[in-house]
């Protein structure tokens, strides 16, 4: 398949030989106004769904229903409703997590313990139900949202992060998270960002140009990649830089300049 | 400048105008031959708003008034200004959340509040307005009315003239908006988008015979009251596979004006406005909502320009701006300028790169608003004018809740 031959495929290790990632990846991707970086959850969310048909993905949808997702993918060549059907997709569709109700604060906590434990009931249960080792994403499509939800308070957000990750600690499982830089560049202290910066293996950051909107251009993709382990076996991290273009059925990926 | 029509219509004229010219005033086939004509020259503007669109809204579906379908299974309404309408690629898509940055210290975003509320009770949407003021029916009072156009009408202007001057220069200011999607269409462009006179008021019948909610975001201090007056007026648009119910339109004036008591209630704003958005987006609505970004923190503003589908923002221009006047041609006849930040991408994951992102707004002949690319003047040309990039940070904590 040629799309395991781009740039952002490489910078995040998908085709090294074994093509299995190491265990318990947390991949962030950030954003920002200018740019939208969903693009890049899309062609996770594409990557995990054709991984040899074993793949399992878990989306946590705050941000666009289904329908939106469905019509993405289907342009990229990926059924949604048949990977559903095939109990290899499962959907949370959370647009109205602590909408309905007055004071968000305490209810929220029982909210996001409800959609863990049922995250984590439709992976004991559904996704392996013969206890096989099928590696599981989880993809939360903008973490800023559920911060919404939970009236800003970032630890019952961390609290659920790190719950998840928890889920997806055996080879092959990630834990995919949207977010947007720019809403915590004015802010000092310990944000959510930070964290999630902290406990990530590789962040990806979609930037504008800094030299302004092209049509050609859409911006740069940063991809710093945390789990480098090279031949001698030490940890090194790796970075990388180029520009994209998004188009409906694929991406393209370039060094900058390299466009003819 | 005087010109026979207000300009919306400017674009199509020269189109007119050559199949007046070669005597052919009533031949369609003429006309559409020239149309794409120019289609070339135009190829490069936009690759959404292309024939793709056009064919779909060519065939004779049964859609509600003032309602168009696009690409990618999107349904647009008007914005009630027909520059804007082409700049978005069609209008605003029903289901989306718009939001408008005001300028602290100028009205500008009422300019575009109003078009829109007028063209949605032109078309006899359903309306829910929103504003910080404590009579909010009264700024129906203050809403535009339509200019009827009559296609008659056109062909009393002398094409051969204007045409003359129009080529020399500044050719893409005339030609070049992506007029395309509209031009061979303009039974339905009629019907879908007017063109409003600023300064007569809307019939009176058109404010009492539709179905208007008007609220005061001061009776509101807890939102979630809000919310459900929202959701309330959602339930009647549902969106139910036919899709041939009339669109509505929800217009939020000043969201965080400081006199309202939840000024102060960041998350609870940020909830509202995340809540609205999942109530519209299954049904056939759309939401405008303006909002001064000096009134929040930046983190928070960042928060609510994420949300937005589409994030325009307007401001004014000073007076007494030498260095502007001296960069811009046609400066003394605008009111100020409009950015567009983000065009909503739904179903899609294909950012719109727009060409330009700043417009002067004007007023033609002070009677209606029309959008035009920044042009900048011939003489002393130095490199680009980043004017327009950071929009309105003026830093003042004014409430814009001012009146025209």
């Amino acid at each position: 398949m040629d799309n395991h031959s781009n740039l952002l495929d490489e910078a995040l290790g998908f085709n090294s030989k074994a093509r299995v990632s190491p265990s318990g990846r947390v991949v962030l991707i950030e954003d920002s106004v200018e740019t939208s970086g969903s693009f890049v959850l899309h062609h996770l969310m594409k990557h995990a769904l054709s991984l040899n048909c074993s793949g399992i993905v878990l989306f946590v949808a705050l941000a666009q229903p289904f329908s939106h997702y469905d019509r993405i993918l289907r342009k990229l060549g990926c059924n949604l409703v048949a990977q559903r059907d095939n109990n290899r997709l499962f959907f949370f569709d959370m647009l109205k997590l602590g909408c309905l109700d007055g004071d968000g604060g305490k209810i929220i906590e029982g909210q996001l313990l409800e959609l863990y434990g049922k995250i984590q009931k439709t992976i004991e249960t559904d996704a392996l139900p013969d206890q096989s080792k099928n590696p599981i994403t989880i993809m939360i499509d903008d973490i800023s949202l559920m911060e919404v939800a939970a009236h800003g308070s970032s630890n019952h957000v961390l609290d659920f992060l790190h719950y998840c990750h928890t889920l997806t600690l055996g080879p092959g499982c990630s834990l995919v998270v949207l977010n947007h830089e720019d809403i915590y560049s004015s802010l000092t202290g310990p944000t959510l960002i930070l964290e999630m910066e902290y406990i990530a293996d590789i962040v990806i950051k979609a930037e504008p140009l800094a030299t302004g909107l092209a049509s050609d251009v859409h911006g740069q993709l940063m991809v710093v990649n945390k789990g480098i382990i090279d031949e001698n076996g030490t940890l090194r991290t790796k970075l990388r830089n180029f520009h994209f273009k998004v188009k409906e059925n694929s991406v393209e990926y370039f060094y900058p300049g390299s466009q003819s | 400048m005087t010109r026979g029509i207000p300009l919306p219509r400017g674009m199509r004229r020269s189109s007119e105008g050559w199949a007046i010219h070669y005597g052919a005033a009533g031949s369609l086939k003429l006309e559409i031959c020239l149309a794409y004509c120019f289609l070339p020259d135009m190829a490069s503007m936009k690759g959404k708003t292309s024939s793709f669109s056009r064919n779909l809204s060519g065939a004779s579906f049964v859609q509600a008034p003032g309602v168009k379908h696009g690409p990618n299974g999107v349904t647009f309404v008007s914005s009630g200004i027909p520059d804007l309408d082409k700049i978005l690629g069609g209008g605003f898509p029903l289901g989306s959340l718009v939001m408008v940055m005001e300028d602290a210290e100028a009205p500008h975003h009422l300019l575009l509040l109003r078009n829109f509320m007028s063209q949605g009770l032109v078309h006899n949407q359903p309306l829910l307005y929103a504003s910080p003021v404590r009579d909010p029916r009264g700024f129906l009072g203050t809403l535009p009315s339509p200019i009827l156009s009559k296609e008659d009408k056109v062909p009393q202007y002398d094409p051969e003239q204007e045409k003359g001057l129009r080529i020399a220069w500044q050719y893409k200011k005339y030609f070049g908006e992506n007029k395309q999607s509209f031009e061979n269409h303009r039974e339905n462009r009629q019907e879908y988008n007017n063109d409003f006179d600023l300064r007569k008021p809307l019939e009176r019948q058109l404010l009492s015979g539709n179905h208007i909610d008007c609220f005061s975001l001061q009776d509101y201090p807890n939102l979630s009251d809000l919310q459900e007056c929202c959701s309330i007026f959602l339930a009647q648009l549902e969106r139910n596979g036919g899709g041939s119910k009339s669109a509505g339109r929800i217009a939020i004036q000043s969201f965080c004006a400081p006199h309202c008591s939840h000024s102060n209630m960041e998350w609870d704003m940020i909830s509202f406005i995340r809540s609205l958005k999942s109530m519209i987006r299954p049904s056939n609505a759309v939401a405008v909502i303006t909002f001064s970004p000096s009134l929040l923190s930046p983190t928070f503003s960042k928060r609510w320009q994420h949300l937005a589908d589409t994030l325009i923002s307007v401001r004014a221009i000073p007076d007494e701006d030498k260095e502007l006047a001296k960069l811009l041609t046609g400066y003394q006849d605008m009111v100020g300028l409009l950015h567009v930040h983000k065009v909503a991408s739904i179903n899609t994951q294909v950012p719109v790169i727009l060409e330009a992102s700043t417009f002067s707004i004007k007023l033609q002949k002070r009677r209606t608003l029309v959008l035009e690319r920044l042009n900048q003047a011939p003489v002393d040309g130095s490199s680009g004018n980043s004017y327009a990039t950071s929009a309105s940070c003026s830093g003042s904590s004014k409430a814009a809740s001012l009146d025209f």
